[in-house]
């Protein structure tokens, strides 16, 4: 018998056996019989008509099976890629939704965008004859910036989308957000960007997909976090399959961050295909492909004033941004600027008043959609970079202006005056930690001895609250979610005892068999290894929305410990029986029942064996076996927080900034597994650091070109790009999850681009210096200096 | 990638017959460069000729006053040889910069100047340092081998068998490297002989070039406060995503006073 690792425990992860040993199974790991190769050829332009489509040559080619297109999707009648969340403007006018084929027709929107299908024996013939269809282009003027798509004149995307504009929306209270103005001893202003980012897991996305004609059933298999919602837009939407003819299979998936948690139009022509060739049919995206088809993130051009009373105490704020949606509406798109955001802007402060303006505009890019944080980082970046300036302004000190506003400890649970209610955190606490640990009252110190050695030194705070665990449904369907977003878990406890959950969750890099093995371990006493956590294949698993929002331990994980409770229910009911007691008198503990104040006791074992064995057994009023299942949707979002302290070097040279420490103090609710926890915070401080420093998405204007195509020109962080973090928990408790966790999946790239970014500007406030677009790149710290009213000492 | 023939010869005559008889025909040396532009179909050349067993390409010979170094010599080899490092150190800590361990165990010298991309190190190195490319054919000075972006003075047939680097009294090598590809945004490698100081420059414009004011300046005195005040001219310099010319035209001058302190060590 092993061992019961529960709550708390820091076990090596279950899955990494498979992983490092090279044992994991992937989309492209996977082979089927007969299975032929497809390629998908995407417009080399940014803005065209598509004139005409020639196939001839290419079907001749050898090895073709066939070659489709947007005609042959039209042709069979087939749906349009549909969008998740409708959202409406400040009239209650829903956004513009233009249909968005799975393959082009009548015209291309981005580089990328997909107009045709060529399917073969090999991929080299597939590629070989995908270079052989004419394409007749009529090239349009491209427009790839909001500030541009939204000027009067400029290359319409759509014909009835005047201007670009998706939608006009707005949040909070415009008119006391102008009265609290009116009254403000200062006003803070800040023009600010938020890059454009590519997620770039580490797996390109991949699928593969058979048609069997005996049971007229579909397999996709795709690299998705979120089988099931795969199933539903694809099959009940866009390919018309009935949900029991259509099985989708996520198998082990190498990193996600958002960019596999849409459906894509990739999945549907290749399951579309794959019944008209009778073939299976297998697509791998090139890591330059997954450049311009991933869905990007972020991209905002924001307009922020906050206004203050003599003190520093916030009065109001007031945002405005234009978000880019790219060429079409992606699953979550027009959600994430505007429902994840929006409601986040007051931080951990008592902000009186709010309001929030987010025109959400087409261009000629790649679909824009959730990115590890979704909305949250951008909300987090405005608010606390602008705090900073305000500090600044009014000769307050960065971190005395935090506390002057932080919600107290007491105070929650707390309304904010854009929707949400926090229920429980310790903002106060998290900057103490924060400030302790990294070691702030001897920055002086250090500082001097950069300035010693010619180098700048700036440290900057970000004191962050997010909103994750999506989401309450009834909540979300009067923000415009189309779908539910609870999770379902069942526990199948085996006649001998172990266990087997399915959970509609999906595991890609987090940790999930692992954390969801110890919950299971801790409620029921099984031993850690004696618990398989199941997970993304329709066929396997009841239901399920994925993994996404650092929801799967907050909702999924709700549910598991629900279903767990179910089991202990009914055991206890079979150890009533068995032990010859009342129900009521039957304790569970330890992966014991027993008699209240007696010795009799049954083990689990005994217990699930009797339940499929059950020859002595209630079964008048019980059911044999030992399986629950529970649904859970959550009653609010869950609200983690913290204080993340970013320490940079500034040479000024070169303009080279350098992370010299990081640390992170952050109240995630209840810690499962610490070893995970921490390794999603560095996860996430990387990527919010290469999103402060490095990482950008660059498009060419006119020619709508993807300028960062590739890792050659896309600056992703790396190992030698990052001190050692310290990294800690603060904790309170969720007071509405089973178990008080809040999750930990995003924190870190919510908090870590504002404290980069505030870092770099204290570096260089004393020479005129206020605000740094990201990322802060040595050429765009070299200009800024050029301009500073300083002149740069060389040496 | 499109299908190709293979040919793997022993001596380099055989080589340099099958690349002039076979049209359309390609060196492959450690391949680090050549199989991207394969896979991507940017090129797809009907044969590869393999240089890798070639007999007498490989390997840093001492030749007092000079170093020769094979074509097909990887630059891990370059960087960690006692040799270069007791005689050469700058050309063992350039060979050491380029790319990451795996390409540094595949990519050759020989690849590497005959591809003369812009930004590489190498060509900054053999230029600097004033070497002599020699092929299959003829020896060629630096001076007259490097015409610019991808360009190069090898005929069609030639193949470079190894570079002949003269040994300087002190040469130093500083590179910024850029943010995403670490392939050299400005590169710049200092030497100084009995004769002259040579300043070359890599990254920061369409090829290799040598900076003569800063050439002068460090032939009167060998200090990074006589090039402090030099000034590159824009004009022709390299502006894209990562950086603007007038950007590059700084970091020369930053680079060439850091390669002149690592010369000075
Ligand atoms: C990820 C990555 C990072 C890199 N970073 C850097 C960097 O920081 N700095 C840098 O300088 N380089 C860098 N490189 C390039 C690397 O140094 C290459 O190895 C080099 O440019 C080419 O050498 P190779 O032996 O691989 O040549 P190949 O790719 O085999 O050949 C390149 C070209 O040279 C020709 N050729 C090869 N050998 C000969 C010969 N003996 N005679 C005539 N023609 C020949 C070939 O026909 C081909 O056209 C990087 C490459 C990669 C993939």
């Amino acid at each position: 018998m092993g061992n019961v690792i529960g709550i708390g425990a820091a076990p090596k992860r279950k899955e990494d056996q498979r992983f490092l040993t090279g044992r994991g199974n992937y989309v492209s790991d996977i082979k089927r019989p007969g299975m032929a190769a497809g390629v998908f050829v995407r417009s080399p332009h940014g803005h065209a008509i598509l004139r005409g489509i020639d196939k001839s040559a290419a079907l001749a080619a050898s090895g073709v099976v066939a070659v489709l297109t947007g005609d042959d999707v039209a042709a069979d009648g087939l749906g349009s890629l549909p969008c998740g969340w409708g959202i409406t403007d400040a009239k209650g006018v829903p956004m513009k939704e233009p249909p968005f084929p799975m393959l082009a027709q009548g015209k291309v929107r981005f580089v990328g965008d997909m107009v045709a299908f060529v399917v073969a024996e090999t991929v080299e013939q597939a590629n070989s004859a995908a270079e052989l269809l004419k394409i007749d282009y009529e090239v349009l003027p491209s427009v790839v910036g909001v500030l541009d798509a939204v000027h009067p004149g400029a290359p319409q995307l759509f014909d009835d989308v005047p201007n670009n504009i998706c939608c006009d929306w707005e949040l909070g209270d415009k008119s006391a957000v102008e009265t609290a103005f009116r009254k403000a001893a200062h006003v803070a202003k800040l023009s600010l960007v938020n890059n454009r980012l590519i997620g770039n897991p580490m797996e390109p996305r991949a699928a593969i997909a058979e048609y069997e004609p005996g049971t007229d059933r579909y397999t996709l298999w795709s690299t998705s976090q979120f089988p099931h919602v795969v199933r539903f837009l694809m099959g009940a939407l866009v390919l018309k399959i009935p949900q029991h003819k259509l099985r989708v299979v996520a198998p082990d998936v190498g990193g996600g961050f958002g960019v596999k948690q849409f459906h894509y139009g990739e999945e549907a022509v290749i399951t579309w295909a794959a019944r008209r060739v009778m073939r299976p049919i297998k697509w791998v995206a090139s890591r330059s492909e997954g450049y311009v088809s991933d869905r990007h993130g972020r991209d905002h051009v924001t307009e922020a004033e906050l206004a203050l009373d003599e003190t520093g105490k916030f009065l109001a704020f007031r945002v405005k941004t234009l978000a880019n949606m790219g060429g079409y509406l992606s699953t979550f798109g027009p959600n994430i600027p505007t429902n994840l955001y929006g409601p986040l802007l007051s931080g951990v402060y008592t902000m009186p008043a709010i309001y929030c303006n987010v025109k959400v505009v087409f261009t000629n890019t790649v679909p824009v959609d959730a990115y590890r944080g979704a909305g949250r980082p951008e909300a987090t970046f405005v608010l606390e970079r602008i705090v900073d300036v305000a500090a600044a302004e009014m000769g307050i000190d960065r971190v005395e202006i935090r506390r002057r506003n932080m919600i107290p400890k007491e105070a929650y649970p707390y309304q904010t005056p854009v929707l949400v209610q926090y229920d429980s955190g310790d903002p106060m606490g998290c900057l103490d930690g924060a400030l302790a640990a990294a070691d702030v009252k001897n920055f002086g110190a250090r500082k001097a001895a950069s300035q010693r050695k010619g180098k700048f030194r700036g440290l900057g705070y970000s004191t962050y609250v997010e909103a994750c665990g999506l989401a309450p449904s009834r909540f979300a369907g009067r923000l415009g979610a189309r779908g539910g977003l609870y999770e379902s878990a069942t526990v199948r406890v085996h006649p001998t005892g172990q266990v087997t959950v399915m959970i509609g969750t999906h595991n890609h890099g987090q940790g999930h068999e692992t954390t969801f093995a110890q919950i299971v371990s801790d409620k029921l006493g099984v031993a850690f290894e004696n618990v398989d956590i199941v997970f993304g294949d329709t066929d396997r698993v009841q239901f399920g929305m994925g993994t996404y929002g650092s929801r799967s331990l907050v909702v999924g994980g709700a549910a598991l410990s629900k279903a767990a409770d179910k089991v202990i229910v009914k055991g206890k009911k079979i150890a009533a029986h068995l032990l010859e007691a009342a129900e009521v008198d039957i304790q569970f503990e330890a992966g014991k029942f027993s008699v209240a104040g007696t010795d009799r006791t049954k083990t689990f074992e005994e217990i699930a064996g009797a339940a499929y064995v059950p020859h002595d057994y209630p079964l008048e009023v019980l059911e044999p076996g030992l399986e629950e299942q529970a649904y859970y949707d959550p009653v609010n979002f869950t609200y983690p927080g913290g204080c993340h302290i970013a320490e940079v070097e500034v040479d000024p040279e070169t303009g080279t900034v350098t992370l010299v420490n990081y640390t992170a103090v952050d109240d995630v609710g209840t810690v499962i597994n610490p070893m995970i926890v921490e390794g999603q915070l560095h996860g996430g401080i990387v990527q919010g650091v290469g999103q402060a420093l490095y990482e950008n998405a660059v498009y060419d204007d006119g020619s709508g070109q993807l300028l960062s195509g590739s890792l050659m020109d896309y600056c992703m962080p790396r190992a030698d790009h990052l001190p050692m973090m310290k990294v800690a928990t603060h904790s309170t408790l969720c007071t509405h999850t089973p178990m008080g966790v809040k999750g930990c999946g995003e924190v870190g790239t919510i908090g870590s681009p504002a404290a980069v970014i505030n870092a770099v500007v204290d570096a260089l406030s004393h020479l005129g210096v206020t605000h740094v677009d990201m990322p802060a790149t040595p050429n765009r710290i070299w200009r800024l200096l050029q301009n500073a009213s300083l002149p740069v000492a060389a040496e | 990638m499109k299908p190709f023939a293979y040919h793997q010869p022993d001596q380099i005559p055989d080589a340099a017959k099958l690349l002039t008889s076979i049209e359309d025909s390609k060196l492959v040396a450690g391949g680090m460069t050549l199989i991207p532009t394969l896979k991507q179909r940017l090129a797809s050349p009907a044969a590869l000729i393999d240089l890798s067993k070639l007999a007498g390409l490989k390997g840093i010979s001492d030749g007092g006053t000079t170093i020769t170094i094979g074509a097909m010599t990887p630059h891990a080899e370059v960087a960690a040889s006692k040799l270069v490092q007791a005689k050469i150190p700058a050309l063992a800590a350039l060979a050491s910069m380029i790319g990451d361990p795996a390409v540094r165990s595949r990519g050759t010298i020989g690849g590497s100047v005959a591809n003369n991309d812009p930004a590489a190190d190498y060509p900054a190195g053999v230029l600097g340092l004033g070497a002599t490319i020699v092929t299959s054919t003829r020896e060629v000075a630096a001076d007259k081998f490097f015409l610019g972006l991808f360009e190069t003075a090898l005929q069609p047939g030639e193949i470079i068998t190894a570079i002949r680097f003269p040994l300087p009294l002190k040469a130093g090598y500083a590179k910024f490297k850029a943010p995403a590809s670490r392939y050299a945004l400005v590169g710049v490698l200092v030497a100084k002989f009995a004769d002259g100081v040579r300043v070359a420059v890599t990254g920061a414009g369409p090829g290799v070039f040598r900076v003569p004011p800063m050439e002068q300046a460090l032939s009167q005195n060998f200090d990074p406060s006589a090039i402090a005040a030099i000034k590159i001219d824009t004009d022709g310099l390299t502006s894209d995503i990562h950086a603007e010319a007038d950007y590059r035209a700084h970091l020369v001058t930053v680079m060439a006073k850091r390669a002149v302190d690592a010369a000075l060590g």
